[in-house]
């Protein structure tokens, strides 16, 4: 432990966030804008998402922390020894054995339960800001429901290209409500925003927004009749653990343009692996 | 046989050690040490203490020598420590009426009371590279003169004694805090001048750059700039006065700024005002000049589109220290959104054909 | 006397706080649902619940309405030691806190804005009793549905069409707590619904 407060940030900080995520709560997909502070992590690094999970950790907890999926990122293991230092808390990278799991663009493939806390960090929480860059007009636009022009630009997509040409921070719609920037996980994993046992919290500091879906809300991801969404990823099996239902990464082996996939979720890769499961490419 | 990557942590430490070793640099000279970049690089460490928003000479200077000279790296150490400060209160305003000035100068009237006075500024020296200093940095002490303490009035009180430029009444209403609330827009012109006071220099003396260029011109004259000490003072409820607590050295502008009238005012000079702590004329002459520039809508002018007058487009990318985080994180993995948008790109190529065409070249 | 209005708060705050605000948080996040919750003995009539949500969340920045019963001199000392918060009336109170009876009418208290729905009063209301049968609970949080004592049905009916804005509550009774967002769509349980046509 350092001479910090518990978690790092001072107790009138961790108040306002409180109260922020509890708002964020009552009104799902709505951005509860937060007074952000600067943390010792530059701005764009997990710092809202830091944030959170501070305002949120008991030492109690058992943390998990993962960058593109996995533990061992270089920025995941930053913030898990951030957290271990200043907040004392259990770490681990079994996906089942954290109560509370801080995530940069993925959600873990093992089904979330009712004891967990998801945390995301968020880059720019507005999914309308490609479209309109003033925070002003944009908000104006979330408070009047005026979301027509998402699906105008989602369906030049479509004429254009045959296809809604986003494949990453899709956006989705909250309880018929909010139009929700899930942040950049790839579509494939936006099925699993709805209806999920496990409280989803949302922190982008730089932008200084905090939003969240409480468990169980229905969480939509928009598309239209004749064109609708479909949650894709690359057509192969696991390398590794042969998995066939699990978001790939793809790794380039040699100069020659020879290539494997393997899961992008280590750990989900591992308990695989331990439990037998052998890809074509696994040793 | 593929190994998944491990090993983040070690690397981590491992880089860490390595950045020591090379910020210490080569061990035969010796070590820079606080008090010799606090006095030796003062403008640096001005810069840091004014973007950081915390006024300590030997906390900046540390972080200078923690960051290897990055300033804005510095600037961000002085961040992210000032906000694990406690907050005991708000000090009174200054008043930089009484300020003790080594540096005084007025571009709109040949003399004045108070005078002219040069003060340390690099303006009349002859930019040619100092070979000395290389080998030898003393120097002979500098004239002196008895000081007079006399008024050191601002300048532009003389121009509204005959009402020639906008009033600016005293207003008590507390500022909001831009360290403790979110930014919002619309935006005060309180909110907008801290904003700009710990803004990013170079991006003020762009934004101010491009006014003097024609985007959304503001005519601007400097009326005044002043550097030196003020008190600070904060009200003690216990004791039921205020006290003197410290004093720190502030660079004040004020811009006179011809104005020929608009639906709302009449013609008058009109003002942009920058303050900034330590000696940092560029930054408040910057500040000044886009002050004036974001000030279109109270004084009834055109919004002509300049970059300047969008008050949401200056404070959201103001900051250096949010911009270098976003800008920076790029260089984080991305190789999810990355994956995502390969199998898009591979799949709408397949539909177009585009695959057959490649063929059919090679 | 001084001792008494003084004592009663966190033992160690990072900690309790960071235990009592999972508790709120659980239960803002799952309505209806039931949560234990410790760490501050204020003086009456607050609830051990109401007084540790207080200390979690509340300070200086927070303007809070005491309603009713609620406003004593003991536990206004008690807040002001602890929480540094401002007290108000009902329209600029962040939180408010008393009786259900007492807190009325809620038209007093601020819903938000269509920009900043979130801009709305909290209300922690003390309860006689807090169990998991009554007035059922759908909407965001809830898996099907749930069941929750509350003071009134429609109260909450009409605060749910204000959707997005409105009020939340947090109902507390003893050393336990539970929730009511304005997301959540309350009807009157069955058998209420039966007692209620019976008058016709």
């Amino acid at each position: 432990m350092t001479d910090y407060n518990f978690a790092y940030l001072d107790e009138q900080t961790k108040r306002m966030i409180r109260r922020a995520i509890l708002k964020g709560l009552a009104i799902p997909g709505y951005q509860v804008p937060f007074a952000s502070r600067e943390m010792p992590m530059p701005y764009g690094w997990g710092t809202g998402g830091v944030q959170v999970s501070a305002a949120v950790l008991t030492p109690d907890d058992t943390f998990k922390v993962i960058d593109q999926g996995a533990d061992d990122t270089t920025n995941a293991v930053s913030i898990r020894s951030f957290f271990e230092r200043t907040a004392g808390v259990e770490t681990t990278t079994a996906t089942t054995e954290a109560s509370v799991i801080q995530t940069r663009h993925r959600i873990p493939e093992e089904p979330l339960t009712e004891d967990q806390i998801l945390v995301y960090q968020v880059p720019i929480p507005e999914p309308l800001r490609f479209l309109e860059p003033r925070e002003s007009e944009t908000r104006k636009m979330h408070s009047l429901e005026e979301y027509g022009l998402m699906h105008v630009k989602l369906y030049e997509d479509i004429s254009r290209h045959g296809h809604i040409a986003t494949s990453y921070a899709y956006p989705v719609k909250v309880e018929g409500r909010y139009v929700m920037d899930p942040s950049p996980i790839p579509k494939f994993d936006n099925p699993k925003l709805s209806d999920m046992a496990a409280i989803q919290l949302f922190g982008a500091g730089r932008e200084q927004r905090i939003y969240a879906l409480p468990p169980y809300t229905q969480v939509v991801s928009l598309d239209f009749e004749d064109h609708p969404f479909e949650a894709s990823k690359a057509d192969h099996l696991c390398g590794l653990c042969d998995a066939t239902d699990s978001y790939l990464d793809e790794v380039i082996m040699d100069d020659q343009g020879g290539r494997m996939f393997v899961c992008s979720d280590t750990d989900y890769c591992e308990a695989r692996r331990a439990a037998g499961h052998k890809g074509k490419d696994a040793a | 046989m593929y190994v998944a990557v491990k090993g983040g942590e070690r690397a981590i430490e491992s880089a860490h050690a390595w950045l020591a070793e090379e910020r210490r640099g080569d061990t035969d000279v010796a070590e820079l040490n606080i008090p010799q970049i606090r006095e030796q690089l003062k403008l640096a460490v001005d810069r840091v203490m004014a973007e950081g928003s915390l006024y300590d000479p030997d906390l900046a200077a540390l972080a200078i020598k923690q960051s290897r000279g990055d300033l804005i790296e510095a600037i961000f150490l002085i961040r992210a420590y000032r906000t694990t400060l406690p907050r005991f209160g708000a000090s009174d305003p200054v008043d930089t009426g009484a300020m003790a000035c080594d540096r005084r100068i007025s571009a709109t009237f040949k003399d004045l009371p108070g005078g002219q006075v040069l003060g340390p500024t690099f303006d009349y020296t002859h930019r040619l590279l100092d070979f000395k200093l290389a080998a030898d940095g003393e120097v002979p002490a500098a004239p002196t003169r008895e000081s007079v303490p006399r008024d050191v009035p601002h300048v532009t009180e003389f121009l509204n004694q005959e009402g020639l430029i906008e009033e600016a009444p005293l207003d008590d209403t507390p500022p909001p805090d831009l360290t403790r609330e979110p930014l919002e827009m619309p935006a005060d012109r309180a909110l907008r001048l801290q904003a700009l006071t710990r803004a990013d220099e170079g991006f003020t003396l762009g934004l101010a750059y491009s006014t003097q260029r024609g985007y959304a011109r503001n005519h601007a004259f400097v009326g005044e700039l002043r550097i030196g000490a003020v008190a600070v003072e904060m009200d003690i409820p216990e004791l039921g006065f205020a006290i003197e607590i410290g004093e720190v050295t502030l660079t004040e502008c004020e811009t006179v700024n011809q104005f020929t009238g608009s639906k709302t005012e009449p013609p008058q000079f009109t003002r942009g005002y920058g303050l900034v702590f330590g000696q940092s004329e560029r930054k408040a002459i910057s500040m000044a000049l886009v002050d004036r520039a974001l000030r279109w809508e109270e004084l009834g002018e055109d919004n002509v589109g300049a970059p300047a007058q969008d008050t949401e487009f200056v404070l959201y990318h103001a900051d250096n220290i949010q911009a270098t985080g976003f800008l920076e994180h790029i260089k984080l993995p991305h190789y999810v959104d990355f994956q995502s948008e390969l199998e898009l790109v591979r799949k709408l190529r397949r539909e177009a054909g585009a695959d057959q065409v490649q063929e059919a070249a090679e | 006397m001084q001792a008494r209005k003084l004592s009663g708060g966190f033992d160690t705050p990072p900690v309790n706080s960071a235990h009592a605000f999972r508790a709120v948080m659980e239960a803002m996040a799952r309505p209806g649902q039931i949560q234990d919750i410790s760490g501050a003995q204020p003086p009456a009539p607050l609830s051990n619940a109401a007084g540790s949500v207080l200390l979690t969340l509340c300070d200086t920045d927070t303007p809070i309405y005491l309603a009713g019963d609620a406003d004593t001199d003991d536990v206004r000392a008690w807040l002001a030691f602890h929480t540094g918060a401002p007290l108000t009336g009902p329209s600029h109170s962040m939180f408010a806190v008393g009786s259900w009876d007492a807190l009325m009418p809620l038209s007093g208290y601020p819903i938000g804005t269509p920009e900043y729905p979130d801009r709305s009063t909290t209300l922690i209301v003390e309860c006689a009793e807090l169990e998991a049968t009554g007035a059922t609970l759908r909407g965001p949080g809830i898996k099907s549905e749930a069941t929750l004592s509350l003071p009134e049905t429609r109260a909450f009916q009409s605060n749910r069409a204000l959707f997005p804005l409105g009020l939340d509550f947090i109902f507390a009774c003893g050393d336990r707590l539970a929730a009511l967002p304005r997301s959540t769509e309350v009807s009157r349980s069955s058998r209420e619904a039966v007692a209620h046509e019976g008058a016709f």
